[in-house]
């Protein structure tokens, strides 16, 4: 993974740039010593690290701007981080770049019951917005599996998703407003407690940009009254198309569960080993699907979906009949990453969104990859939106293995693309995926992309070597090229 | 200068193109039943996109479908209703506010004027659906952005910045959004007498409680007796409502529910499916404020604000203005129709939605200078100023539409 060369320039003035950032941040908020800066050279994807060349840790949002003000003017590199659990190596930083950690920007601002929305600072994790409502009954929805480290800045950044999407929405459906400061140090705030903004929707397009637009500084999240009841069916298949066929059956028949979950025979057997948790091991693939909302529409929901099973050739079904038996459902599928873990000494989440429908055909295509690449996979599946989580199985001390996986990965990312999908349906592109956007994009539409990067940061500072496979400067992207006078289309009315 | 009538993609970006190197502005234009929306420049060339018209997609299984933006928006809620499906964000139409040809707008001018119903407040907005889209930029150059699944962050979302563009960025040539079921039954609980305060308030009680709210809208006895629904122009008096709806039983448990829940703010009624539907669709469309109903002597204004400050911020205008109010997004959209020119009731309008939402002028009266939409900040109107051009430098598309 080639990323931008360091700036021997800029590594040069290195005391020189830790001293005005000390200026600006007095006492222990400028980390400058080697030992300190390792806890910031990888986040979750840890193939990748690098040290940053200074880390700053800003209180408030006047820190924020000094510190994008100074950096723009001295053209220093700057990389956001929130918790750090970005799985596309979204928050890597950069040896000649500071790496600006929000982790003290870490209160709840408002609980505004009246409006239903809560205004927090972005370093507060997303499960603490959830735990300061949850007594009135609300809650946050979008429940990414990191949840209890990961920051809601960070989900904005990435615009997380979780399992609960398909019916509630991803981030950027359930932030109404932020607080920017832009690599000139200029403050904006787009949104509010209010559902629109005049103008054009900064604030959606903030959402995902991947750190790469701006440093959110304050989030707006609208929370929802925790439905009345809540239940899980536990069904097996004896194939993965039986179960895909299910989901299907599903949504035609007007049923949007709260989740719908699959996983297959490796990943069902990984998951049971490490949790216990009671899932039954001679079926091909496991659904589980979670129903909210009152007693009454679950109950009914519950019989429904149980009916559609049975009709798609389900073999084993159970319904969850407390929140300990739905918790129990879930656990496996919750610990399935570490329960990958546990049988094998590394693995590689990948992160792909396809059409539902085409499931089994990725499915076996993807179990072909694997025997040719000689590395197991299991795959666990938000079957209700289409996005699939294979987890290569690898061991880093073999050598070359690592290199492989990642070869077999950006393979399984290719077919999702193939197939009508997208390279990311949650992780992000961040330096993972970088190289593969050619892959689903042209490069116009690359172009036009970092247009509008050159709208928030025209220098290209504000976390560079993500997202973009080239960097171009922005006066080369600025240029009209002017096609006008070939006249290809002569049936079009001419003035 | 005749309309330009390109009838594919290529000929979309060639009329563009051509206009760029002319340097002559072109006003991107569906159906026309939205020009009132915002400033229209004179001297601009209608780029007409109905001859885009289709559906290439629909997959109602996976809950997506692919139209071509010239696509009548009845025609693709017809293909929906076959399938018992909705576009969930509940597109209202404007065309009678505006006084043009209500039933004629088109998917590409719903999307490019991000405009969403009284399920907004539930449900998101047309952003919010919107998952994918092709269109030629005012650089002549065709681009594509998003796909055709819901989860999807790869690369920035274009989508969202498209959606209420008001075409000032790129002409769409194809647009993919997201389809949801249709509820099975549809209940309105109607609360009778509430002044707007207190109205915001049940509203506000309603929609915090666990029954699901899908929609809440207040109509002060006024607005409330030009309603096409006798149970509601028959009240003579102020008519607040809240929607449920979903699987049959569930909706009838939770109808329940909340009038139980609501007793104590007043009198209680209820309405049923077909009646609820046109309610809603009254609302949505804001055909209180028609001039057929209500006169042209009127400015019309759209304020979004913070739910709860719904009633304080109408009360604000009428202490300087006579005015009428309605009531959408549960006290979060204040529709005003404010009598008197020359200003329209601008300057009360804004002051009173300052610093906590914002306001566009919807509907002017003659001779009105002041700007449709509110104006940013100046730090955010350069930085949006810097995003229309990094897709349309020569600024040739639907230029001014947005902006002063």
């Amino acid at each position: 993974m080639q990323m931008p060369e360091p700036d021997a320039g800029v590594l040069a003035r290195r005391a020189a740039i830790v001293a005005r950032l000390r200026a600006i941040l007095p006492g222990e908020g400028v980390i400058d010593q080697p030992e300190s800066l390792a806890a910031y050279e990888s986040d979750g994807l840890t193939a990748y690290r690098t040290r940053p060349m200074v880390c700053v840790l800003p209180e408030t949002t006047a820190q924020v701007s000094a510190i994008l003000k100074y950096c723009g003017e001295a053209g220093v590199k700057v990389v956001p981080r929130g918790a750090g659990t970005s799985l596309s190596g979204g928050a890597l930083p950069l040896a000649d770049g500071v790496l600006l950690g929000l982790g003290k920007f870490n209160r709840i601002l408002e609980i505004d019951y009246a409006n239903r929305c809560v205004v927090a600072q972005p370093g507060v994790t997303n499960l603490a917005l959830t735990e300061a409502v949850q007594g009135a009954g609300f809650y946050y929805a979008p429940d990414p599996s990191s949840q209890i480290a990961c920051t809601i800045g960070g989900n904005v950044a990435e615009n997380s998703g979780g399992v609960h999407c398909l019916k509630y929405g991803v981030t950027v459906n359930n932030v109404l407003g932020v607080e920017l400061v832009l690599m000139s140090g200029e403050v904006v705030r787009t949104g509010g407690k209010q559902l629109d903004a005049p103008g054009y929707d900064l604030l959606g397009l903030v959402n995902g940009s991947e750190g790469l637009l701006g440093v959110v500084t304050e989030v707006t999240v609208r929370i929802l009254r925790k439905p009345a009841t809540a239940r899980a069916l536990l069904i097996g298949f004896p194939t993965s198309e039986a179960a895909g066929a299910c989901v299907a059956g599903v949504i035609a028949a007007g049923i949007i569960p709260a989740g719908i979950e699959l996983m297959d025979a490796p990943a069902i057997h990984a998951a049971e080993a490490f949790a216990h948790c009671g899932y039954p091991l001679d079926v091909g693939a496991l659904l589980i699907v979670e129903l909210d909302g009152p007693a009454v529409e679950v109950d009914a929901l519950c019989g429904r979906v149980g009916a559609i099973a049975v009709q798609c050739g389900a073999t084993t079904q159970r319904a969850s009949n407390s929140e300990a038996e739905r918790l129990a459902f879930w656990a496996g599928r919750k610990a399935a990453f570490p329960a990958v873990g546990r049988i094998s000494p590394d693995y590689y989440c990948m992160d792909g969104t396809i059409p539902r429908h085409r499931l089994p055909e990725v499915l076996k295509r993807i179990a072909e990859m694997s025997a040719r690449h000689g590395l197991r996979v299991a795959n666990v599946f938000h079957a209700g939106d289409g996005n699939l989580h294979p987890l290569i199985l690898y061991d880093a001390n073999k050598p070359g293995e690592l290199e492989t996986a990642e070869t077999f990965g950006a393979e399984i990312l290719m077919l999702c693309v193939e197939v009508g999908g997208v390279l990311t349906g949650e992780h992000g592109v961040g330096v993972e995926k970088r190289d593969l956007m050619p892959s689903m994009f042209d490069e116009t539409d690359l172009a036009q992309q970092q247009r509008v990067k050159c709208a928030f940061d025209p220098d290209g500072l504000l976390n560079p070597g993500k997202v973009f496979p080239v960097l171009h400067a922005c006066a080369e992207l600025g240029r009209v090229h002017v096609h006008g006078g070939q006249t290809r289309f002569p049936n079009l009315p001419r003035f | 200068m005749a309309a330009l009538k390109p009838a594919n993609e290529a000929e979309v970006r060639e009329a563009i193109a051509a206009a760029l190197a002319a340097k002559t502005p072109l006003e991107i234009r569906g159906a026309g039943t939205k020009r009132g929306l915002g400033h229209i420049e004179n001297g601009a060339r209608m780029l007409d996109m109905t001859r885009l018209s289709g559906i290439p997609l629909y997959e109602p299984d996976e809950l997506v479908l692919r139209a071509l933006p010239g696509t009548p928006l009845r025609e693709v809620e017809a293909r929906l209703t076959q399938h018992g499906q909705m576009l969930a964000f509940e597109p209202p139409d404007y065309a009678a506010l505006l006084g043009t040809a209500p039933g004629a707008q088109t998917i590409g001018g719903v999307i490019a004027c991000n405009l969403s119903g009284p399920r907004r407040l539930k449900a998101g907005a047309a952003r919010d659906h919107f998952l994918g889209f092709r269109a030629v930029s005012g650089r002549g150059e065709i681009f594509k952005s998003g796909g055709r699944v819901v989860k999807n962050v790869t690369g920035y979302d274009l989508c969202k910045l498209i959606a209420g563009s008001y075409g000032t960025l790129a002409a769409l040539t194809e647009t993919t959004m997201k389809v949801l079921p249709a509820p099975e039954k549809v209940r309105t609980v109607l609360v009778f007498g509430l002044d707007d305060a207190r109205a915001v308030e049940a509203m506000g009680a309603a929609l915090g409680g666990p029954h699901e709210v899908s929609a809440a809208a207040h109509l002060p006895q006024r607005v409330a007796a030009t309603s096409q629904i006798a149970y509601v122009a028959g009240a003579r008096a102020a008519v607040t409502a809240l929607r449920v709806e979903g699987f049959a039983a569930s909706a009838e448990a939770r109808c329940r529910g909340l009038r139980a829940a609501m007793a104590s703010f007043g009198a209680v009624e209820e309405l049923h499916s077909m009646n609820a539907r046109k309610f809603w669709r009254e609302v949505g469309d804001v055909i209180a404020f028609a001039p057929d109903a209500l006169g042209g002597n009127r400015a019309i204004w759209r304020a979004s604000v913070p739910p709860a400050s719904g009633a304080a911020v109408a009360q604000a205008v009428m202490r300087s203005r006579e005015a009428l109010a309605l009531y959408d997004w549960g006290g979060g959209l204040v529709w005003l129709a404010v009598a008197g020119a020359p200003d329209g009731g601008a300057a009360a309008v804004r002051a009173a939605v300052r610093g906590i939402g914002h306001a566009t002028l919807v509907r002017a009266l003659p001779g009105m200078t002041a700007p449709r939409f509110e104006p940013e900040a100046p730090a955010l109107a350069a930085l949006s100023a810097r995003v229309k051009d990094a897709f349309d430098p020569e600024r040739i598309l639907n230029p001014g539409r947005m902006g002063v």
